[in-house]
Order: structure tokens, then sequence, then C-alpha cells
């Protein structure tokens, strides 16, 4: 069993960019090489090699329905959190094009949900509070409309840590016979999944895992017909070659990550309140998202009259790795559709997100460095 | 006859223009920020800009700043007019 609270060897300090992709836990890496030597063959052949691979991947499947409190055969092992999406999302999609083709979305869902649901089905955007909390009376007036397939719902938001009321929401879709389906990718292993999915997906290396690895969950008995092109394989609901050393190391980690999340969360809880009071007391800077019901690892904060790519640089010249969801750091000089549905400033933002390992001296050294660039860049207009 | 101003609205008098067209965020709201002071306690500026993140962004600078957002209206080449009323 690995040491929560040391340092991932090769894990550079001053990533604080977690929710974009956690390091490979030592769990995985263990696993994973062991992994590699016996998991080659194909699962579905009859021979010891193939019953070889095969094992490893029933192996993972356990150990990811144990870790998520789930059955093993509602889990599906994908390419990625964001095919294990439109799998979900598309596939209960799919099995109620009788009923109609609404998929009401909350605003901040991923991009993975939003391009998913504009190809299969017509979306309907539901408002947040400034908080970025889905608006209750908006969802279950639009989940009881007629022609509506599923309901779209984050299990909390990966920009700003808001954790999302999903139980309640699945308790008004669920009134009218609507499926849910839950981009869980920001919280799995970090917290509990919530209540009242019918389907659920999450992404491994945004738990520590190794990336290509996707997980769907589809609760028994939930009608669910693939989107797609079918396939061969061991699972009816997954297409091509499982990569089954991958998927072993996937679960060994998010094992790892459930065993430990009470002691981690609660440490990475106390770091980010440190964080959320300092850059608030820095001028003009607001701190966004739910104060209390939110992600354990993530804050979100804006910083006015700042270009956020000249923050990102900055801080990263710094030696301190962090997101931003500022126009000027997409591809697409667009703000974020998150910062806009809450109506909170969009330029100036930066994303702080901790990974198991983030020590307090990490975060202290953020801190002391952020008001200098912040400064340095007002500075450099005039204000 | 037709009327060349149909569809058109006037533009709500402001006590200061500031012609943001073609700027990029951050860069409306720190001309918004240096100049809102020269007009009077109550006095109307007027922020027109190309820039898609400021109707989110004029608006939180309000908020942040304690100032009125006064609302939008179209320009007539496209451009968003945002109205912000000092209040302090």
């Amino acid at each position: 069993m690995s040491n929560a609270s040391g340092a991932s060897a090769g894990t550079p300090s001053g990533y604080l960019d977690a929710a974009s992709s956690e390091p490979l836990h030592p769990a995985a890496r263990d696993v994973l090489s062991a992994a590699l030597e016996r998991g080659y063959a194909d699962p579905r052949r009859l021979h010891g090699p193939g019953r070889d691979a095969r094992l490893l991947l029933d192996n993972a499947r356990a150990v990811v329905a144990e870790a998520l409190g789930v059955r093993a055969d509602e889990v599906t092992f994908t390419s990625s959190g964001t095919e294990a999406v439109h799998r979900g999302l598309l596939g209960l999609a799919r099995a109620r094009e009788r009923a109609g083709r609404r998929l009401p979305h909350s605003a901040v869902e991923h991009s993975a949900v939003l391009h998913a649901a504009r190809w299969g089905g017509d979306p309907v955007e539901l408002p947040v509070d400034r908080r970025g909390r889905v608006r209750m009376a908006a969802l279950a007036e639009e989940v009881a409309a007629p022609g509506t397939a599923v309901l779209a719902l984050q299990s909390a938001n990966h920009e700003v840590g808001t954790v999302q009321p999903v139980a309640e929401a699945a308790a008004a879709a669920s009134a009218s016979g609507v499926p849910v389906f839950v981009d869980a990718c920001a919280s799995m292993g970090r917290l509990p999944l919530p209540e009242g999915w019918d389907a659920v997906a999450g992404s491994a290396h945004k738990w520590g895992g190794p990336a290509g690895v996707g997980v769907l969950v589809v609760r028994k008995g939930t009608w669910w017909v693939n989107p797609f092109p079918g396939d061969d394989r061991v699972d009816e609901r997954a297409g091509g070659f499982e990569n089954v050393p991958a998927a072993l190391a996937a679960a060994a980690a998010l094992r790892a990550v459930v065993a430990e999340r009470d002691g981690v969360g609660a440490r990475q809880r106390a770091l980010v309140d440190r964080v959320r009071a300092a850059a608030a007391a820095v001028a003009d800077v607001e701190v966004v998202g739910d104060p209390i019901d939110r992600l354990p690892h993530l804050v979100t904060f804006s910083c006015l009259y700042v270009d956020g790519e000249a923050l990102v640089t900055g801080l990263d010249r710094r030696g301190f790795g962090v997101a931003s969801g500022s126009a000027c750091t997409s591809s697409t000089l667009t703000p974020s559709r998150v910062l806009e549905a809450m109506g909170v400033l969009t330029h100036g933002n930066v994303r702080v997100s901790l990974t198991r390992s983030t020590s307090e001296a990490e975060v202290d050294g953020f801190l002391a460095a952020l008001p200098d660039v912040v400064g340095d860049l007002r500075a450099e207009v005039g204000l | 006859m037709t009327d060349d101003r149909a569809g058109e609205v006037a533009a709500t008098p402001a006590d200061l223009e500031l012609d943001c067209r073609g700027m990029l965020c951050p860069l409306p709201v720190i001309e918004l920020a240096r100049h809102h002071t020269e007009v009077a306690v109550g006095g109307l500026v007027a922020l027109v800009t190309t820039d898609v993140a400021a109707a989110t962004d004029v608006p939180a600078w309000c908020r942040m700043r304690d100032q009125e957002y006064a609302g939008a209206e179209a320009a007539p080449d496209g451009a968003v007019r945002h109205l912000v009323r000092r209040l302090s």
C-alpha cells in the first residue's frame, strides 16, 4: 500500500492542474507494468494467454464496480472519458427515440456532453445560478416537456467545482419517466457517485489512472441501445480491442483513491480553503463556485484587468502550472461557457486543482507568487 | 414610402462614449475602469465593444466594483453598446 501523503515520484512540484490530469497513482504504476507483461492477448480467445487477458479484464471490471458501489456487469471500459460520455448519453437517447429527441442539459456541462447532445438530438440548455448550480425549477419544467429523451447533468463542475443536485434532478426526471445521464468525470473516485443516475461516465486519467481509459456504467435494467456500429467484444456496450493493462491499472488507481479519499479529501479541502481566502484577499479578485458543496481538490478565481494567458504564463515562469477558462487561453478565443453561464468574470481566470500529493509548501509558494504576478500584470496596464 | 430608419433604435444618450471596437478582453474592461470616473456620479458611460467576453465581463465588473449595469443595445454596425451608470 502506498503512502497517501507521500509525493509521487516524477511529479514536478508546483503542478496545480490535477483537474486536467492527475499524475499516475503509484498503485496504478505497479499494476500497469505487471499487466503489460500478462495482458497482451485477445480476451475473447480460448487459449491460455487469452484466458489470462480475460481474467485481468474481468478483475478490472470487478475492482471498478466495487470502488463505485455498482454491479460488475454494469461496467464498460471505453477508450476515454469522452467516449464513455458519448456512449452513455447517446445510448440512452437512442433507446428513447420514440419518446423524442429533446436532451435537456445544464449550461455548464463539459464540451463532450454538449457535442454529443448536438450530434444525437435537440439540446435544451438549463440555466445555472451564480455558483454554477443548475436551476431546479427550469430543470423540472424541461424534463416534463413532451418529447424529452434524456436529462444530462454532471455530478460536479469541472471548472468551478460546484456539486450538482443530481438526486433531486433525477427525482424530477423520473416523475416524467426520463432517464438521467451523469457525467462524473470530474468527481469519480474523489466523491461517491450521486443517487439517481441511469448511466454514468468517468475518465481514468482524472483520478490517477492512465489516459486512454474511460468508464461507462449503465444501470442494470436501463434501456440502452448502442448508438454506434456494434462490435463483438466481451462487453456488448464496448467497441474495439480493450486496453486490458490500462484498464487494470485504472481500476487499481480508483480502488486506492477511494480507499484514501477521506484523508486526502480533508487535506485538500483545507488547502483549497486557504487558496480561497488568500485569493479573495487580493484586490479585485473574485473566487467563484460553491464555497462548501464542491469538489475537494479544485478552486477557481478571476482577477480583474488581467489577461488569462499572461497570468498562466507568469505563474508558469514561477513554477506553477494552472489552467484558465479565459477566452485568450482557449483555441476558439471565446470565454469559458461555464463562467459565462454563471455570469462571473471570464478574464483573468485561474483554476487551481490539487493532486493527491500537493503539499502545503507548494500551495503557500503559489499563494506567495500570486499577488506579485497579478500586481505586475496590472502595473503594465497602469491599474 | 419606406422608412430608412425602420428597425433602428435610437442610442441612449451617454455622458461618455468609449469606443472599444476590436479590443479583446480584458482591454474593454480596463478602458472602463480607467475612464468611468470622468463622468459625474449618476452619469452614464457607454462602452462599445466587439469582444464577446464583454457581455459577461462588463456586468461582472459592475457587480465587483459596485457600479450599475444599465443594459446593452446594438450599435448600427453590429457592435454592442454596454451602458454603465457610475454610482460612486
